[in-house]
């Protein structure tokens, strides 16, 4: 824990009286804060409370419509991210700025001033990747690679530019815990060395353990300043939302009965050339168990939810066994009418389509739910059961009429998870369920999934938050290289283990020496 | 100084003002036009615009060169909500009017109304058969829709060219490349007496309900809208992008081949080399002033018909070229997709 609260040095960024006005709402609403050089300052908040928004106007992204940005003791407009990057200042976005069709060190050259030789910038990438502990693959496409990956990718980018002052936002989502440690080793060497970090956060843990100063802001508004280490986390996130931070039931009490899902050895080629190849998973989780998959990102989890989805229907189908039934080459449809639902990673664009209306994404999956009559459409039903999603699962929005891209991410998220939760599946699987969820959203989230299964469903979480993952599962695994680790009951295990198995290296692992990273 | 600047969501307002705006610059690009070629704008105007229309005879002329339009529009729009770009309707247009003759003339004798029927069926089916083509490669080959439609239009310009030139010649012609006039059963009832308007106008309707019906309200049209929005949530919900593919292009051929039939069984009465009157192309561009909405069609179609009668009129009054029409549809075109800017965008004054 850095205890170190009088940070030295001039004042790097003052802001006074930022205001951001969008069509619809006020982001940012007279918001002042200064940032001392070397110093890492947090600033915390809900999803929606105006981080992102005020980040971006430091970074040039969008230009306030009031107030004054002074950077190193001189009042400045910054005009573009370019001109950012020339004053010093870099950016790690929490959605990630990259062309897709590149590869990393092509998206990297994009950022930078002039030039740069590509096989020069390569090595320079690895370099810095190694110093810090972030793997990324010079020559890999972007679309190749996971959350996680990308995320690392930004982070270089920033580190290769030497900035002055450097915004992190939400930049632990996605890490395992050594990687989070690594990460905070970095950032604080970085410190040291004079770079001051805006660091953007709704983990209170995190803000407590890495921060000198922290800035809340609750609507738009700062409602606080507090030094993290003085603080408890109580005390923060009663200044963070309001109340008190709230908390999962979650009895321990599983009634487990049958088998809901079972992979049968599934062994699985990624058509990605940069992809990881499934091999032989066996798995079975039951009926009133949430059953969650730990794992580094880009270890077969993309992989191994398009095979259980049926988004990639496998060539074998006796491979998987949804409720009683071979599903392996079924389509998603045919999974759904088994009884499966499915939550997918990327909501905007697979788990929903933005320009719809939520009435319209309820019936992307929940067309069983009579809402056809000879092939048409019943709106009446659609428009019921949209409603019925947004009552019950607390969606703030504008009717269920409103396109789905107008929502947040939280609310989105709330809305699809409703979606496949109304339904009543037999079997749930969820991908990064929380993932750039606000801390309330993200508790009723996982007390919905606690529900469902004391409900008699099965439940499969994939994440890379492993607190997540100790708060709600049951039994946990890990999933490394393609592979599946022996599956434990939370309570024979603690989240050190779970750590060390996340690179590979679980009792009888046959794939430690095919580990790439450790 | 005047900026761009994007707006926080796309404007619906903007949405269907712009194909309005269009309009209004087509037709001051049509006035400044005839000024630049020496003619009285303001006569032009008249020719062009008011001419056509001012008897009944001309509005029912109208509507009989809209109909066809609306056809191949409808059928495209289907597609092209799903992002299917089938850009060959002039193709399939030509080989449904083929098909269809073909029909008439070896039933050349008979009198009885199934000729017509049959007429029906055959234009609809070639026109699939030919929009076959590019549906079958490109859920087998993954092959460009585009490229494939648009190559198969040349193809059919030369087939019926040899039909009309070999097998469908008419024999009593005097060696003309065309076919035999068709006799009364093989022609479609009149709507109006004593005007050109038939029961095809009558297709173009049905089709327009049928496809409101089929895109607004049916899960088949949802599915193809959700494909054309987000494929990644097609996949998702487990919609088969093969049978998107295949509904767009059949969609597209059928309405295009039954649009070919209505000419050749309607005002022309015989196939000859040219069948279309580029009807297939101009259909496109309705259904992009129409945004892909079936009461849009209706209108964007009159106005189309519109400037092919115009351009008529101004060949035989203002002595101008008969590409004139060409120039227009091309103006509206151009303007439209200028507009269409202003959607996601809205100008500014001012420095940024």
């Amino acid at each position: 824990m850095t205890s170190s609260t009088d940070a030295p040095g001039e004042v790097r960024l003052e802001l006074s009286g930022l205001t951001k006005i969008y069509p619809s709402v006020i982001a940012n609403d007279d918001v002042s804060l200064k940032v001392k050089k070397g110093e890492i300052h947090a600033v915390l908040g809900e999803n929606g409370a105006g981080k992102s928004t005020l980040m971006k106007m430091i970074y040039g992204v969008a230009k306030p419509d009031a107030g004054e940005i002074k950077w190193e003791g001189e009042t400045l407009q910054v005009e573009s991210p370019a001109h950012a990057r020339s004053l010093g200042i870099g950016m790690v976005f929490q959605h990630f700025s990259l062309f897709e069709t590149l590869t990393v060190v092509e998206n990297i050259a994009l950022a930078l001033p002039g030039d740069p030789d590509l096989k020069e910038l390569a090595k320079q990438i690895t370099e810095v990747s190694k110093k810090y502990g972030l793997p990324v693959v010079p020559h890999r496409l972007v679309h190749a690679l996971s959350v996680g990956e990308r995320q690392r990718v930004e982070i270089v980018r920033c580190l290769l530019q030497n900035p002055k002052l450097l915004i992190m936002d939400e930049p632990t989502s996605v890490l395992t815990p050594q990687a989070v440690r690594k990460l905070f080793d970095t950032l604080r060497q970085l410190a040291d060395e004079g770079c001051s970090i805006l660091y953007i956060s709704h983990k209170l843990d995190e803000i407590q353990e890495l921060c000198h100063v922290a800035t809340v802001l609750r609507d738009g508004k700062v409602t606080g300043d507090c030094i993290p280490s003085e603080e408890t986390p109580k005390s923060m996130a009663s200044l963070m939302i309001g109340k008190e931070l709230p908390v999962c039931q979650h009895d321990g009490l599983a009634v487990v009965g049958e088998v809901r899902l079972r992979l049968n050895k599934l062994s699985q080629p990624s058509d990605d050339p940069f992809g990881t190849n499934l091999r032989d998973i066996d798995l079975e989780i039951y009926s009133g168990e949430i059953f969650g998959i730990a794992g580094v990102s880009g270890n077969g989890q993309q992989e191994l939810l398009y095979a259980l989805s049926g988004e990639q229907p496998l060539a074998q189908n006796d491979l998987i066994e949804i409720c009683g039934i071979q599903s392996g080459s079924l389509r998603p449809d045919a999974r759904r009418s088994v009884g499966m639902g499915f939550v997918p990673e990327e909501r905007l664009g697979r788990g929903a389509v933005p320009q719809m209306s939520l009435a319209d994404n309820t019936l992307l999956t929940a067309h069983g739910a009579q809402m056809l009559k000879y092939g048409m459409i019943r709106f009446g039903v659609v428009e019921k059961f949209a409603d019925r999603c947004i009552a019950e699962f607390n969606v703030k929005c504008g009717g269920s009429g409103h396109a789905a891209q107008s929502l947040s991410g939280g609310n989105l998220q709330k809305f699809i998870m409703g979606r496949e939760i109304l339904q009543v599946p037999k079997l749930l699987v969820a991908a990064q369920p929380t993932w750039g969820v606000d801390v309330g959203a993200a508790a009723f989230i996982r007390q919905r999934l606690i529900d469902l299964r004391n409900d008699g469903a099965a439940i499969l979480v994939i994440s890379e938050e492993l607190e997540e993952l100790f708060e709600i599962s049951d039994r946990i695994a890990v999933i490394a290289n393609g592979r599946l680790s022996p599956a434990k009951k939370l309570a024979d295990t603690n989240i050190d283990e779970i750590g060390v198995w996340m690179s590979g290296m679980w009792p009888d692992a046959a794939s430690i020496e095919e580990s790439d990273y450790a | 100084m005047l900026r761009l600047e994007a707006r926080a969501e796309p404007s619906k307002l903007m949405s269907y003002a712009s194909p309005l705006l269009a309009i209004v610059l087509m037709l001051i690009g049509g006035l400044l036009l005839f000024t630049f070629l020496g003619k009285d704008p303001i006569e032009g105007f008249k020719i062009f615009f008011i001419n056509p229309v001012r008897d009944s005879y001309g509005v029912s002329e109208l509507f009989l060169k809209a109909t066809p339009l609306m056809l191949v529009a409808i059928g495209l729009a289907v597609g092209f909500r799903a992002n299917v770009w089938n850009i060959g309707a002039e193709g399939q247009y030509i080989m449904g009017g083929a098909a269809a003759s073909a029909v008439a003339l070896y039933f050349y004798e008979s009198d009885s109304a199934f000729v017509l029927v049959a007429m029906v069926i055959a234009g609809g089916i070639g026109g699939m058969l030919w929009a076959s083509v590019p549906a079958f490669l490109k859920t087998r080959f993954n092959t460009n829709e585009i490229l494939v439609s648009l190559m198969l239009v040349y193809v059919a310009q030369l087939m019926v060219s040899w039909l009309v030139h070999g097998p469908m010649m008419d024999p009593d012609g005097f060696n003309f490349p065309q076919s035999r006039m068709f006799e009364e059963s093989a022609l479609l009832p009149m709507l109006v007496e004593g005007t050109r308007l038939n029961a095809a106008f009558l297709f173009a309707m049905s089709a327009l309900l049928v496809g409101y019906i089929f895109m607004n309200r049916s899960f088949l049209g949802f599915q193809m809208r959700v494909a054309g929005n987000a494929k990644n949530a097609a996949r998702y919900a487990g919609f088969s992008a093969k049978r998107m593919i295949w509904i767009g292009l059949l969609a597209g051929g059928g309405m295009a081949g039954l649009a070919g039939m209505s000419e050749v069984s309607g005002p022309m009465g015989q196939l000859t080399e040219h069948v279309s009157n580029n009807y297939g192309f101009a259909g496109i561009i309705v259904a992009f002033v129409a945004r892909l909405n079936p009461i849009g069609i209706f209108f964007a179609s009159l106005l189309m018909a519109l400037l092919y009668l115009g351009g008529e009129q101004a060949q035989q009054y203002m002595n101008l070229p008969s590409s004139i029409s060409n120039v227009f549809q091309g103006m509206l075109l151009m303007f439209l997709l200028g507009s269409d800017v202003f959607i996601n965008y809205r100008l500014k004054w001012g420095r940024d």
